[in-house]
C-alpha cells in the first residue's frame, strides 16, 4: 500500500507526461472494444437482415444462392414456384403465415418486389423491429408503390410521384412498362438491409404489368390498358420465393422436409439465420482484420508507456538511492515502477471505456438512421472482458520492463548516486 | 558498541586489490565521530558497509551487535530501515513528496520507527512537524511549499529530521555540509548535535573538510586507519 500511494504521487508529480501515456492507452482501448462492439453487432445485424422468419421457400437451389435472390435481391432465380406449390405450404396446419415475393423487374436500378401487405407485417430484421413507413402508408390500389428509404433518397422521390418499372433487372427503353405507370405512396424507414434498396408493390400489379408480355418482350398487336387490366383476374401463376412463419419453432425441420420432398415440384426450403451466418462467414474475414489492427494500436499504446517510464529511469536514480537509504528494498523500487505502470494501463482502460460509452450514447442514433445498426449500450460481454483483460496484463508485462531495469539499478547503486 | 569493525577487507572482484582494509574501528554508543576522508580514502565503501547495502570480503563489520555479514540482503535493508538514519550530501528529499511526507518517509519501510515515532508523538504528522520545529523548519509555509522550491540548507535540515524520525540508534551523515556556507555549516552541525543527545544517537559524519573536526568529541582519519592506501576511485 505504502509502495502505491508513492507510485501514486509520484505519477502526479509528472502528470502531463502520466495523462499523455492515458491518453494514448484509452484511445487505444477505446478503439479496440469499439471495433469489436461494432463488429459482433454489424455481425449480429446482418444475421439479423431477416428476422422472424423461419424459412425461405423456393425453386430447388443451394442455400446462400436462394439467400441471395430472395433476400438481398442479388442474382437471379433459377425458377420460380408455382401458385399451387405456394398455396399447398402456405395451408399447411404447422404454418402460421406465408408472404409470397415475386422479383424480377427493376426500377432504375433498384429491384422490384410484388408481394401482399402481409409482408409488412411479418417482415422483421435487427432482434424483430417491424418495418416503419416514414411517410405515406402501403400500398393498397394496384399501381401503388411503396419504396426502401434508400431508393426515394437517391432518386428523391415524394408521395404522389410516379414512377416507371422496366422489365428485367436492367433499365433499357425497349423494355418498359410505360403503359402502366405506379404511383408512390408509401416511404419506409431506413433499416440498414436490402429492403432499403427495393420498390414495393402488390403481386396483382406484378401480374398486371405482364399480362400483355410473353418471354421478356410486349407480345405484337395485344395491347392491355391500365385501365383494362383492372378488370382480368390476376391472380398470379407463379412466384418467386415465400417467406414462411411456423406456429412453433420446433416444426422447422418436419415443414423443412416436407418443402424439400415436395413431390409435385423441386423446391428448397432454407433457415435463414443458418443461411446468413454461412454467408457472414465469406465476407466477414476483413472484420478480423480489423480487430488484429486495433489490437496492433494497442501494443503502440503500451510501447508509448514503456518509453515514459524508460526514459524516467536515469533521472530517477538518485529517487532510487534515498529510498534504499530510508530502508526500501530493490523489490519496493520495482514495486514502485510496476505500480506506476499498473496505474497508468488500469486508468487508460477506465478512460477508454468511458470514452467508448460517451460515444457509444452520442453516435447511437447516428449509426442507426445511416447504417441502420442498432448498437444495444449494454454491459461488457465476455469477449470484451479477455480483451480489456488482456491489456491490462499486456500492460503489467510491458511495466516489468522498466520495473526489473529500476530494481538491477538500485541493487547496483546502492546508496550511492551515479548520473 | 554502536560499531565495532575487526579485520575488514573490502574488494570489487576477487582479482582487484582491497579497496578498504581496517584492522579494527570502534565507536561508542551517543559519541559524534567525525571521519575525515579525503576522495578516494574509501569513504563512500566505509558507508555502505555500515549501512548494509554492501558485506566485506573478510573480517566482521557490527552494528548495534548485529553481525551484518550474518543477515541476507533483505534483513540488512530491514536493519537499515530500523536502526540508521542517512544524510546524503545534496539533494535528499523525494521530488514528489511534501516536505512532511519526506520527513515520514522511514515510517513506510520500518515499522520499528513507526512504532518509536507514534510513541514520541501524538501521531505522525505531529513527530514530524516536532522534529521539523527543532531544526527551525517550523514555519508552516514551509511545509506546504515544493520541496524543489526550498534552499539547499533548508533541504539538508528536512533531511536531518527524516534521518532523526523514529529515533533510529546511528545516524550517518555523508558530507551533508559541503553545500552550504561556512556559517552554515556550523549552525547546521550543532543543530544535529542538539538532536542526536535528544535522543542519544550516535552520529558518524564524514567529510572531507578537516576545518569542522574541531566541533567533534572525536576525529579518525580514514586515510590512517585504512592500510591499503593506493589511490582508488570513489565507488
Amino acid at each position: 500500500m505504502a509502495i502505491l500511494s508513492l507510485a501514486w504521487k509520484s505519477l502526479l508529480n509528472r502528470r502531463f507526461t502520466a495523462l499523455l501515456t492515458v491518453v494514448a492507452i484509452a484511445l487505444s482501448v477505446a478503439l479496440l472494444v469499439g471495433v469489436e462492439r461494432l463488429r459482433t453487432e454489424a455481425r449480429e445485424s446482418f444475421a439479423n437482415t431477416l428476422s422472424g422468419t423461419d424459412l425461405i421457400v423456393g425453386a430447388r437451389s443451394g442455400p446462400v444462392q436462394l439467400l441471395l435472390y430472395a433476400v438481398f435481391r442479388i442474382g437471379d432465380a433459377t425458377n420460380n414456384i408455382s401458385w399451387k406449390s405456394y398455396q399447398d405450404i402456405a395451408d399447411l396446419p404447422k404454418v402460421a403465415w406465408a408472404v409470397p415475393i415475386s422479383l424480377g423487374d427493376s426500377h432504375r436500378g433498384f429491384r422490384v418486389l410484388g408481394t401482399t401487405p402481409a409482408y409488412f407485417e411479418h417482415y422483421r430484421y435487427a432482434r424483430d423491429r417491424e418495418l416503419e413507413i416514414t411517410d405515406g402508408q402501403r400500398f393498397s390500389d394496384l399501381y401503388d408503390a411503396v419504396l426502401g428509404a434508400e431508393v426515394a433518397e437517391k432518386l428523391g422521390y415524394r408521395i404522389g410521384g410516379s414512377i416507371i418499372v422496366a422489365h428485367g433487372a436492367s433499365d433499357v427503353s425497349f423494355a418498359r412498362h410505360d403503359d402502366k405507370p405506379f404511383q408512390v405512396v408509401g416511404i419506409l424507414a431506413r433499416t440498414g438491409t436490402p429492403v432499403d434498396r427495393t420498390v414495393h408493390v402488390s403481386l396483382e400489379a406484378i401480374e398486371a404489368i405482364h399480362v400483355d408480355w410473353q418471354s421478356g418482350a410486349p407480345i405484337p398487336g395485344m395491347s392491355i390498358s391500365a385501365e383494362q387490366a383492372r378488370a382480368l383476374d390476376l391472380t398470379p401463376k407463379a412466384i418467386t420465393a415465400a417467406l414462411v412463419g411456423l406456429k412453433s419453432k420446433i416444426a422447422t425441420f418436419q415443414v423443412q422436409r416436407f418443402v424439400n420432398d415436395y413431390p409435385e415440384e423441386p423446391l428448397s426450403a432454407i433457415l435463414p439465420g443458418v443461411a446468413l451466418s454461412q454467408l457472414w462467414n465469406l465476407i466477414g474475414i476483413a472484420e478480423n482484420a480489423l480487430l488484429i489492427v486495433s489490437a496492433f494500436v494497442v501494443v503502440v499504446g503500451l510501447f508509448g508507456m514503456l518509453t515514459a517510464l524508460l526514459t524516467s529511469l536515469n533521472e530517477r536514480r538518485r529517487e532510487m538511492a534515498i529510498l534504499r537509504s530510508v530502508g526500501a528494498r530493490p523489490g519496493h523500487v520495482f514495486a514502485l515502477i510496476m505500480g506506476e505502470a499498473g496505474v497508468l494501463t488500469l486508468l487508460g482502460v477506465l478512460c477508454g471505456l468511458s470514452l467508448l460509452y460517451l460515444l457509444l450514447l452520442a453516435g447511437q442514433p447516428i449509426i442507426e438512421s445511416r447504417f441502420g445498426i442498432f448498437i444495444a449500450i449494454g454491459g461488457l460481454s465476455p469477449y470484451e472482458w479477455i480483451l480489456l483483460g488482456t491489456v491490462v496484463a499486456a500492460g503489467f508485462l510491458v511495466g516489468s520492463i522498466p520495473s526489473y531495469r529500476a530494481y538491477r539499478l538500485s541493487l547496483a547503486d546502492g546508496l550511492s548516486v551515479r548520473i | 558498541m554502536v560499531i565495532d569493525v575487526k579485520d575488514l577487507e573490502f574488494r570489487w572482484q576477487p582479482e582487484t586489490p582491497a579497496v578498504l582494509s581496517i584492522d579494527a574501528f570502534q565507536v561508542t554508543p551517543g559519541e559524534c565521530l567525525f571521519i575525515k576522508g579525503p576522495s578516494g580514502s574509501g569513504k563512500s565503501t566505509l558507508l555502505s558497509l555500515l549501512s548494509g547495502v554492501t558485506t566485506a570480503v573478510a573480517g566482521t563489520v557490527r552494528v548495534m551487535g548485529q553481525e551484518l555479514e550474518r543477515l541476507g540482503s533483505v534483513q540488512r535493508d530491514h536493519f537499515r530501515a530500523d536502526h540508521i538514519g542517512y544524510i546524503f550530501q545534496m539533494f535528499n528529499l523525494i521530488p514528489y513528496l511534501s516536505v512532511v511526507d519526506n520527513v515520514m518517509l522511514p515510517c513506510r519501510f520500518s515499522t520499528r520507527r513507526r512504532t518509536n515515532a507514534l510513541q514520541r508523538g501524538k501521531g505522525l504528522e505531529a513527530e514530524a512537524r516536532r522534529l521539523l520545529q527543532h531544526l527551525d523548519m517550523d514555519h508552516p509555509d514551509l511545509h506546504r511549499r515544493a520541496v524543489t522550491t526550498l534552499s539547499v540548507g533548508q533541504q539538508q535540515r528536512v533531511a536531518a529530521a527524516r534521518a532523526l524520525m523514529g529515533s533510529p540508534e546511528l545516524l550517518i551523515a555523508d558530507e551533508p555540509t559541503s553545500s552550504l556556507d561556512a556559517d552554515r555549516r556550523e549552525s547546521f552541525i550543532r543543530l544535529l548535535f542538539d538532536e542526536c543527545r535528544g535522543v542519544g544517537a550516535t552520529l558518524i559524519f564524514v567529510s572531507h573538510d578537516a576545518s569542522l573536526e574541531q566541533l567533534f568529541d572525536r576525529t579518525i582519519d580514514l586515510a590512517e586507519i585504512n592500510r591499503s592506501t593506493r589511490g582508488m576511485e570513489e565507488a
